[in-house]
């Protein structure tokens, strides 16, 4: 497979392109995956554009994008593959008397197959992009399902054999570390923590995702939500949370945020009560910085 | 593309990967072997002047938990971005870095180019003058000028001199000091006020006030990052590297934490909570194998065409625990006691009910804070400054609060609670009343005691942890949240 990537400032505009906001961790990591072939698996808080910079790597780079979504109770056959058992059981009943292995190598083969997401990526034609969002959500010892695929680009069925990539896919792994990964899998990727962004480049996804916001307002945005991140809350706005406050504001028509604005809308940003109370009590009053280290 | 063996034998720069390697694992990061040769690989599609890059590529390819980062940061710093002869101390003699004694290569910084013009006369400025510069440069967020002038404010204030053993703090308060960043804060308030039509409001003023606070942070990590170069210049990497080593956030000792290691303990405490929720609910549900699945057995079953070869079972409710926790808050082991409150309340719904004791020499039952409330941050603070647990003098005496809590609370004790006691058991030579534990094992399911202290240290001087935990069912050893973490995770 050819290199699409220059260079990681190239990826950067690309990126970009798509509306997604990276720094130059993020697209560096995106560009050494491709050039390495190695998967990515990304961590970070809730809601920093994890799932949706796979998405976007997807779409710059004209890639269908299969996703496995992950879950407690996961298996082999609702991520890898399945055997459509009722298929094979109308063949056999069909055939009546006939010979055994002759049968059974039938209904092994190919049109008796269900195929799964990761199954679907290592045997697409077409340039893929597989995202396994939110990893963490199997239990560790299903996560060995993923390991041949993450190092070999292959999938093993007894049946059938050894289904290897005609290409060698990005695949994006995501997690909100509900709990350590294993070594094994962890090992196979790169690693990519995405946090919370900085001022200038949370500015610039608002601007890029409410195309409606006035530069000053999104401006102003940026500046009150990180202030309101530097303070010790439960759980801190996130980006989408960012962006739906943003469009709050644009919608009630508000072009400058002052303190009342602010503190009739800050539960957009936040959910827990206790920090929303938090909040509103440093927008009342506040004669020495948002500091809170103390106790 | 792979790198060939040759390649990979004699170049610089993969040696010097290689004690970079070797540093990060002194420093207790965990680099396995292929993710060793990953970096080596992945360097090679980096081009060398892009530090940046650069480092993530290592970071990405070396360093698979976000919580070690800032330690990778601050090896890769010290390794990658302080070799370079302007950084000896004393070469401050000779004026200003030209920037072509360098290399070109490692010494390469980024953002060396601008600040140089800059820079350029420095030298010769009043401290009045380079005042005025420092406070124009943070009014208008002027970046490359905000590390010239770091440079220049370490070679002027920050009194270094070769082979002095003092650590970078020190040098750092020097510098800063100096510079007086407080006072510059408020002067940049009054100009911004001074500046602005209509009087700011409180509010405007917040975030005006929050916009100069980022700037003055980032100063002082130019500053700080100055001062680390230079003493990586006069000292060498390696020792220097040995110097900042600094313990993970979960094997930093509860006893012995910095202001600065406490707040990153408390930050690590909120996700170490949730994660240790999630993981034991997903335990309590997959644990134990209950009665058989009956439909769960034939649906499997159609795997192996209608053998029910994989017997499913229902998983079982074991009764939860009643747990009390009874903890010493006096000096030393408060904080210890914070944080072991703090997770054992975050997971309080795996415990059929949790009832909570804090001791100095007194006793108070505190379970009221923790009750209907969302934060338990909150609540554990509330416990230290507000539950009554002084009796006569506030130092520890854990034979009498024994006896408070045996008399008042003795008869609560029944076979399904498990008690944790928490302290160092240093009880200032009082009676002990050891006798009070031994009862409490009798009535009571489970008495665990934890202990902050190192192992070695128990038992010596007025510590009499021995006397009450020959009682016990335990006497567990928890310096840090990884101790405190699988010691909880045990007890649900
Ligand atoms: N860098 C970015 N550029 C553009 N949009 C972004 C960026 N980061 C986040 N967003 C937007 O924020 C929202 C949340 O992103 P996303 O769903 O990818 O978060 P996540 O990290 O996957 O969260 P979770 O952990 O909850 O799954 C999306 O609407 C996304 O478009
Ligand atoms: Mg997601």
């Amino acid at each position: 497979m050819e290199n699409h990537f220059e260079d990681v400032t190239g990826v950067r505009a690309s990126l970009s392109d798509v509306n997604y906001l990276a720094d130059d961790g993020i697209a560096g990591i995106v560009y050494l995956a491709e050039r390495l072939g190695k998967p990515i698996l990304v961590e970070g808080p809730a809601g920093t554009g994890k799932t949706q910079l796979a998405k976007s790597v997807a779409e710059m780079t004209d890639a269908r994008l299969i996703r496995l979504q992950c879950y407690e109770g996961l298996d082999e056959s609702k991520a890898l593959y399945e055997w459509n058992y009722k298929k094979q059981l109308l063949r056999i009943q069909a055939e009546g008397a006939g010979d055994w292995n002759e049968i059974e190598d039938d209904i092994f083969s190919e049109d008796f197959l269900l195929t799964r997401p990761l199954l679907e990526a290592i045997r697409a034609e077409d340039r893929v992009v597989l995202l396994i969002d939110e990893v963490d959500r199997v239990e560790v010892e299903t996560e060995a399902l993923l390991l041949e695929i993450l190092s070999d680009y292959q999938v093993s069925i007894p049946e059938l054999g050894t289904v290897e990539a005609n290409q060698v896919p990005l695949v994006f792994l995501t997690s909100n570390a509900t709990r350590e990964l294993s070594e094994a899998l962890k090992r196979r990727c790169l690693y990519l923590y995405i946090d919370y962004p900085d001022l200038e480049r949370e500015r610039e996804i608002v601007l890029s995702k409410v195309p409606e916001i006035d530069e000053n307002l999104a401006d102003q945005v940026a500046r009150i939500v990180r202030s309101i991140r530097q303070l010790d809350l439960k759980k801190s706005p996130s980006v989408s949370e960012t962006l739906d406050w943003a469009r709050t504001l644009v919608l009630l028509g508000i072009s400058k945020v002052d303190a009342d604005t602010a503190t009739e809308t800050v539960n957009i940003l936040l959910k827990y009560r206790t920090d929303i109370e938090k909040a509103i009590k440093e927008f009342a009053d506040s004669p020495d910085g948002l500091s809170d280290e103390e106790e | 593309m792979t790198v060939t063996e040759p390649e990979l034998e004699n170049s610089p720069l993969l040696e010097l990967l290689g004690g970079f390697i070797i540093e990060l694992r002194e420093a207790g990061l965990p680099v396995s072997l292929t993710e060793n040769l990953d970096a080596m690989e992945a360097v090679t599609h980096i081009p060398l002047e892009d530090r940046e890059s650069f480092k993530y590529a290592l970071g990405a390819t070396l360093v698979k938990n976000h919580t070690h980062w800032k330690a990778f940061e601050v090896v890769f710093e010290v390794y990658f971005s302080m070799r370079g002869e302007e950084y000896i101390i004393g070469s401050e003699a000779e004026g200003e870095f030209s920037g072509e004694d360098q290399e070109g290569d490692e010494s390469a910084l980024p953002g060396q180019g601008q600040p140089q013009g800059g820079g350029g006369g420095m030298q010769s400025l009043t401290p009045e003058q380079l005042a005025e510069m420092l406070f124009k440069a943070l009014l208008n967020g002027d970046m490359a000028m905000l590390s010239a002038l770091a440079r220049q404010a370490v070679l002027r204030f920050a009194g270094m001199e070769p082979g002095r053993p003092v650590g970078g703090t020190y040098y750092l308060y020097r510098t800063l000091r100096n510079l007086d960043l407080d006072g510059v804060l408020e002067k940049l308030m009054e100009e911004t006020k001074s500046q602005t039509s209509q009087p700011m409001s409180q509010f405007e003023e917040r975030l005006e006030r929050d916009e100069f606070l980022d700037r003055i942070e980032k100063l002082k990590a130019e500053v700080e990052a100055e001062i680390r170069r230079r003493l990586v210049a006069d000292r060498g990497v390696e020792a220097m590297a040995r110097t900042l080593r600094k313990p993970l956030p979960e094997d930093v000792d509860f006893m012995h934490a910095s202001r600065e290691e406490m707040s990153e303990l408390r930050k690590a405490i909120y996700p170490l909570t949730r994660k240790l929720a999630v993981r034991l609910a997903r335990k309590r549900r997959h644990g134990r194998k209950g009665p058989l699945d009956f439909r769960n057995t034939i649906r499997h079953s159609l795997s192996y065409g209608g053998v029910p070869a994989e017997p499913k079972f229902r998983f079982p409710r074991p009764a939860k625990p009643e747990i009390m926790v009874v903890a010493d808050i006096s000096g030393s082991v408060a904080s210890f006691a914070r944080f072991t409150l703090h997770l054992v309340y975050a997971i309080s719904n795996q415990f059929s009910k949790v009832r909570s004791f804090v001791f100095i020499d007194g006793l108070d039952e505190v379970t009221r804070f923790f009750e209907g409330v969302e934060d338990i941050g909150e609540a554990v603070h509330r416990v230290n400054t507000e539950a009554d647990v002084v009796w006569v003098d506030g130092h520890s005496d854990y034979g009498h609060a024994f006896d408070v809590f045996w008399e008042k609370f003795g008869r609560d004790l029944n076979p399904k609670t498990t008690v944790l006691i928490l302290g160092d058991a240093r009880n200032n030579y009082h009676a002990s009343q050891a006798w009070i534990i031994q009862e409490m094992k009798k009535k009571a399911r489970k008495v665990y005691w934890l202990n902050p202290e190192p192992r070695a240290y128990w038992d010596t001087g007025d510590s009499i942890v021995g006397e009450y935990t020959t009682h016990t069912d335990g006497c567990y050893e928890v310096r840090n949240l990884r101790q405190l973490e699988s010691f909880v995770e045990k007890l649900v």
